[in-house]
């Protein structure tokens, strides 16, 4: 499977459904490709795995699609936000693979913390992953969280910032990746389209300190009239557009 | 020596949390403590003997729910400690997504009923919490009466699967009463109206029907609600009588005694601001909840 293919599942389940936030799955869909290959793995007891979080849940579409990808679903894509399914427009803890019900900002990052803490209390050698976005970093449970994470050592979790740069137009970042390092975590800054650097950043560990990876990524990547569009934060494409996107992926096959 | 007395009565059940929960941190070793920067000295043999699940995790209410669901999420059992307003108002949606809806096992103790703090102002005070916790499905909601009450239904209902909010509050009943958690309990029996009794209000309610021909169903656990004991104590006359928000219960009243033809008196806080200081006795007087007070309108409602 290649990232255009799973774009284009994305993009007809958006389409079917008249749901699904396209601009959001498509700046951490390579993030996510790379966490679940290389992190996820199928345990009986939670408290053998590493565990990922998607904090910014609205880009649930992103994240059942790789879940889809690596046989972690356990129902059709195709049930995406159908009434009796567990596939919702946010993820749902009672889907597996789902560590928490996400959906208002500023909730994943906190409840990672918790189990980070959990994962020390029980002295476990397993990561906890959330993933949060830069509108998020709005938040103030973000900043509190920012705060408890490094004040209590828990370098066994990393928090990625899917950074598109949404947020700019309320709240500007500035200075982020020293704002961050001054919580005392460890900042570091990517290319969060390009697989071998978000794979390097997630290996990384640091002896005390959590890992904070803010990745620099394009909103609605893939899809020219998309990127960097707010108008396509949500909101479903019609048939002639599903046509236009067909036509520029098959004019660019990139592969995953 | 008579300060020393009026310390004791007042506050008691603080104590028995703090005694109940050393008992549990010791005996379960799934238990942590999350102290919202209150009662840090009265553990501070905890933090020295197990200090990975003894924490002062600090003023910021809304990222301590979150993590105590984390911790739930890994088996470790949550409890939670800081003053009312700060615990429910200000962490309301983590209490509701990240427990209710995830339906997680957590506990939510706090201090400062209603207007316990009293001189301390409206920031402090949280006659609200009940009402608005009665919003999240899954939330369980005890309102012990007395200290030993509350030991046996937080030892009885804190790993039950649920989240729990358990509301301390700084007087008490002059007498136990031997409760469950999810059920009422008759204190007596009488023809001319029932009346429903929540917590830290038996004690005056009980003085102010003195002789009177009532039936007394006393309430601790407010959420699972027993209504089938209400059902079976039925009267058209009813007399709810909250030491929160007035009316709270009404719908799960109503809930339970659905198709039937009633009247309710409620005495309970009212919905304003209670900009006065003072003291709580000196509240209660003035909203008509103590014994005076109920005297009246348990008075009303049987000559209606």
């Amino acid at each position: 499977m290649n990232r255009n293919s799973l774009i284009k599942r994305m993009v007809y389940l958006s389409y079917v459904s008249k749901e699904g936030h396209l601009g959001s799955s498509l700046s951490i869909l390579d993030i996510l490709y790379v966490l679940y290959k290389n992190f996820i793995f199928n345990k009986e007891d939670k408290n053998e795995c590493n565990r990922f979080i998607l904090s910014k849940g609205h880009a649930s579409l992103a994240l059942y699609t790789i879940l889809n990808e690596f046989n972690f679903l356990s129902e059709d894509i195709n049930n995406f936000c159908k009434f009796n399914s567990l596939l919702g427009g946010h993820p749902c803890d009672k889907l597996p693979f789902v560590e928490a019900s996400t959906g208002s900002l500023g909730h994943g990052l906190p409840i990672a913390i918790g189990i980070a803490l959990g994962y020390k209390i029980l002295n476990k050698n397993e990561r906890v992953f959330v993933l949060i976005g830069d509108g998020e970093m709005n938040e103030g449970s973000i900043w509190e969280s920012l705060l408890l994470a490094a004040h209590h050592n828990l370098n066994n979790l990393t928090c990625i910032m899917d950074y598109n740069h949404s947020g700019d137009r309320a709240l500007k970042l500035d200075n982020v990746c020293q704002k961050i390092s001054s919580f005392n975590w460890n900042c570091m800054e990517i290319n969060g389209h390009d697989h071998d650097i978000i794979l390097n950043s997630l290996n990384h560990v640091d002896t005390h300190r959590p890992i904070f990876i803010i990745a620099n990524t394009i909103k609605g990547k893939g899809i020219s009239f998309m990127e960097n569009n707010p108008e396509w934060h949500h909101k479903a494409p019609d048939l002639d557009q599903i046509q236009a996107i067909h036509r520029e992926l098959d004019a660019t096959a990139s592969g995953l | 020596m008579q300060l020393h007395l009026v310390y004791n009565k007042y506050k008691v059940m603080r104590r028995q949390f703090i005694e109940t929960l050393k008992h549990i941190l010791h005996s379960d070793n799934k238990s942590v403590l999350l102290l919202g920067d209150i009662g840090v000295f009265a553990f501070r043999d905890e933090f020295k003997n197990i200090p990975n699940r003894v924490y002062n995790i600090g003023i910021l209410e809304q990222s301590t729910v979150g993590v105590a669901a984390g911790l739930a999420k890994t088996g470790m059992i949550p409890f939670v400690h800081t003053i009312a307003p700060f615990l429910v108002e200000r962490s309301f949606e983590q209490l509701k997504v990240d427990f209710g809806y995830q339906r997680l096992n957590g506990n939510f103790i706090s201090v400062g009923a209603s207007y316990d703090y009293a001189a301390l102002g409206c920031t402090h005070h949280c006659p609200g919490d009940v009402n608005a916790l009665l919003g999240i499905p899954n939330m369980q909601i005890v309102t012990p009466g007395t200290s030993k009450e509350f030991e046996g239904l937080l030892k009885s209902a804190y790993n039950n699967g649920c989240p729990t909010y358990f509301r301390l509050s700084e007087t008490e009943n002059n007498t136990d009463v031997d409760v469950k958690f999810g059920k009422g309990t008759v204190v007596r029996t009488g023809k001319k109206s029932t009346i429903v009794c929540y917590g830290n209000m038996l004690q005056a309610t009980l003085d102010a029907c003195n002789a009177k021909d009532v039936t007394i169903l006393y309430y601790t656990t407010i959420e699972p609600f027993d209504g089938q004991l209400l059902l079976e104590h039925f009267n058209n006359k009813l007399i709810v009588i909250e030491p929160f928000y007035s009316g709270s219960t009404n719908f799960l009243i109503n809930r339970a005694l659905e198709g039937k033809e009633y009247s309710i008196f409620n005495a309970g806080v009212p919905r304003q601001f209670l900009t006065n200081y003072g003291t709580k006795q000196e509240h209660d007087s003035f909203l008509g909840l103590d014994f005076k007070g109920l005297e009246n309108t348990i008075n009303r409602c049987l000559t209606y």
